[in-house]
């Protein structure tokens, strides 16, 4: 079907709204061309993954619309960069990439983009609402807005984020539309390892949907009614790490699942697919290279950006204790301004924190030199790390990466091994 | 010389001719290709050290981070990406990456979407030419050495 564009996107086309917002419809209507979208649609918010420096390409992309008189026509969050603004002297890398990714991320700002810097935008006050149709990029924060929130996204990637952001324009197709939101797959778990935990579980269904569902949508049912947000947003970032998941109902959690059959809206899955404990134990497994006993380098929190749910949980646990190795932990720039507040952040700090500002663990050169044996509460972390950093990687519960980062070595209570 | 020639759907447009590179897997560009060097860095990937430069990359689908858009347009600015590219699929993150190249650099990494079946075909065929216009993609079995003449 050809696309059909209104009266409104043929103006921006022909540059009535500035030089900026045709060139961005310009990439936007040969992209929705490309994707065979029969129409574009108005979105409520973006976030751009695209302040991220990967080259001169990004600088000369956001430059050139800036040099056209760009200005976001919604409003927009923007995801975590090379540098840590606040404290760019942490940098460790050549001065050359140092500059452009600040100018990168400097010119997404005067595009009139909010600096959040942070993948989890829905921690914000930018939050969407359940039905909002949205341009999000970043797989974590995609996954996150379609299935814990019930608002609407594609995966978008770079530079379609800005271009979206600077018409207010998205494809019509895809998971914008009710009718391709149904799940095809229901996972469904039979049993739970004894001694599991709600948070274990939830990562090991992650594993599970994203190596089996590719980018299929799915329902899972089985979980632990008591399951979090922040378990939800565990759980979407590992499987849209595993597979390409931008979208899972879980029954009785997600909003879109009050139940089987809604998510289903109404028809009969393809396939269902049994998780028994067995499956699930084997699922964790395959996130560990490192055995327990290893000695640590390190260990990484926050990967999707910790909540302040989660540093709520956190701190009894640190109250009063010395880490043996970096407890590194990325959080939002508002995040952590809150605990600075609250006189959080230097009770951490004393313990052993290093608090990741603005940036990443994986992309950030904040770690610049991490090796040997790290571990995560994160299951995205230790699918990506191990390939991306290099280091070995042991996947543990929050409790067990403080136990260890005490030890200065993987320990491991009894149910997670 | 030209021996066989399909058509398709064009994503991006363009004129492209190489050698052909079958990939066994899709492959993410982000965490999988290599700017700099124009190879394929995934150790996990079949093709893994393979150097896609200049070649016509044929594979299934692309897979993985969005930010594959930002490493292929990169690549295509610093002269070290594929061609061009066949696909049995329609890409989103390959098609975006492209058609920055192109409105930034002028440069041309055309990409064709021909059905599974098709696909198939270009295992047995050494180089191809690659014609992207107006949503239209023909593709022609392209002898290794041959100029490729402008039409």
């Amino acid at each position: 079907m050809p696309l059909t564009l209104t009266a409104e996107d043929r103006e921006t086309l022909a540059g009535n709204r500035g030089a900026a917002a045709a060139f961005a419809m310009r990439l936007m209507v040969r992209f929705a061309d490309a994707m065979g979208a029969p129409a574009l649609l108005d979105i409520t918010g973006a976030h751009i993954d695209g302040c991220l420096y990967h080259g001169q390409v990004s600088l000369d992309f956001v430059e050139h619309a800036l040099r056209l008189g760009g200005r976001v026509r919604v409003p927009t969050t923007l995801n975590v960069g090379l540098i840590d603004l606040i404290h760019p002297e942490l940098f460790k890398g050549p001065r050359e990439t140092a500059v452009a990714a600040t100018r990168v991320m400097q010119a997404y700002e005067q595009l009139g983009c909010h600096p959040t810097y942070t993948c989890a935008p829905y921690q914000t006050l930018f939050k969407p609402r359940f039905g909002d149709q949205i341009a999000w990029a970043e797989s974590n924060a995609i996954v996150f807005a379609n299935s814990v929130i019930g608002a609407r996204t594609n995966r978008y990637g770079d530079f379609l984020d800005l271009a979206a952001a600077l018409t207010g324009r998205a494809p019509a197709y895809g998971l914008h539309l009710t009718e391709n939101r149904r799940a095809r797959l229901v996972f469904e778990i039979t049993d739970v390892p004894a001694g599991w935990d709600r948070e274990r579980l939830a990562i090991a269904a992650g594993v599970s949907i994203g190596e089996r569902a590719g980018d299929t949508v799915s329902v899972i049912r089985g979980l632990s009614p008591q399951t979090t947000e922040d378990d939800l947003k565990a759980l979407g970032a590992v499987a849209a790490s595993a597979g390409g998941v931008a979208l899972f109902h879980a029954v009785g959690l997600t909003p879109e699942a009050p139940t089987l059959d809604a998510a289903l809206q109404g028809h009969a899955p393809d396939a269902v697919v049994r998780l028994t404990a067995d499956n699930l134990k084997a699922a964790i497994a395959r996130l560990s290279t490192a055995a327990p006993g290893a000695r640590l380098t390190a260990v990484s929190l926050g990967t999707p950006h910790f909540s302040g749910a989660e540093f709520a949980r956190l701190l009894p646990l640190v109250a009063g204790v010395m880490f043996k190795v970096p407890v590194y932990i990325s959080a939002g720039r508002d995040t952590w301004a809150g605990l600075e507040a609250s006189g959080a952040r230097a009770q951490l700090m004393a313990a052993g924190v290093v608090p990741v500002v603005d940036t990443c663990t994986y992309v950030s050169t904040v770690t610049c030199g991490l090796a040997g044996t790290v571990m995560t509460n994160s299951g995205k972390w230790a699918w990506y790390a191990p390939g991306n950093l290099g280091v070995e990687v042991a996947y543990g519960s929050l409790a067990d990466c403080v136990r260890s980062a005490i030890a200065g070595r993987v320990v491991m209570t009894e149910a997670a091994v | 010389m030209t021996d066989a020639t399909l058509t398709g759907m064009a994503l991006v447009d363009g004129d492209a001719a190489g050698l052909v590179a079958c990939l066994a897997e899709p492959l993410s560009f982000w965490g999988g290709f290599d700017a700099a060097t124009g190879t394929v860095i995934d150790r996990r990937h079949p093709d893994h050290g393979l150097c896609l430069t200049g070649r016509i990359v044929v594979m299934a689908a692309a897979r993985g981070s969005s930010s594959g858009s930002s490493v292929l347009a990169e690549a295509i600015r610093s002269g070290t990406a594929p061609a061009g590219f066949v696909l049995s699929t329609r890409d989103a993150i390959l098609t975006v990456g492209a058609q920055v190249a192109l409105e930034l650099y002028g440069r041309a990494c055309p990409i064709a979407v021909v059905s599974p079946a098709q696909l198939a075909c270009f295992a047995r065929w050494t180089g191809l030419r690659l014609d992207c216009r107006n949503g239209r993609a023909t593709i022609e079995e392209h002898t290794v050495g041959a100029p490729l003449s402008p039409k």
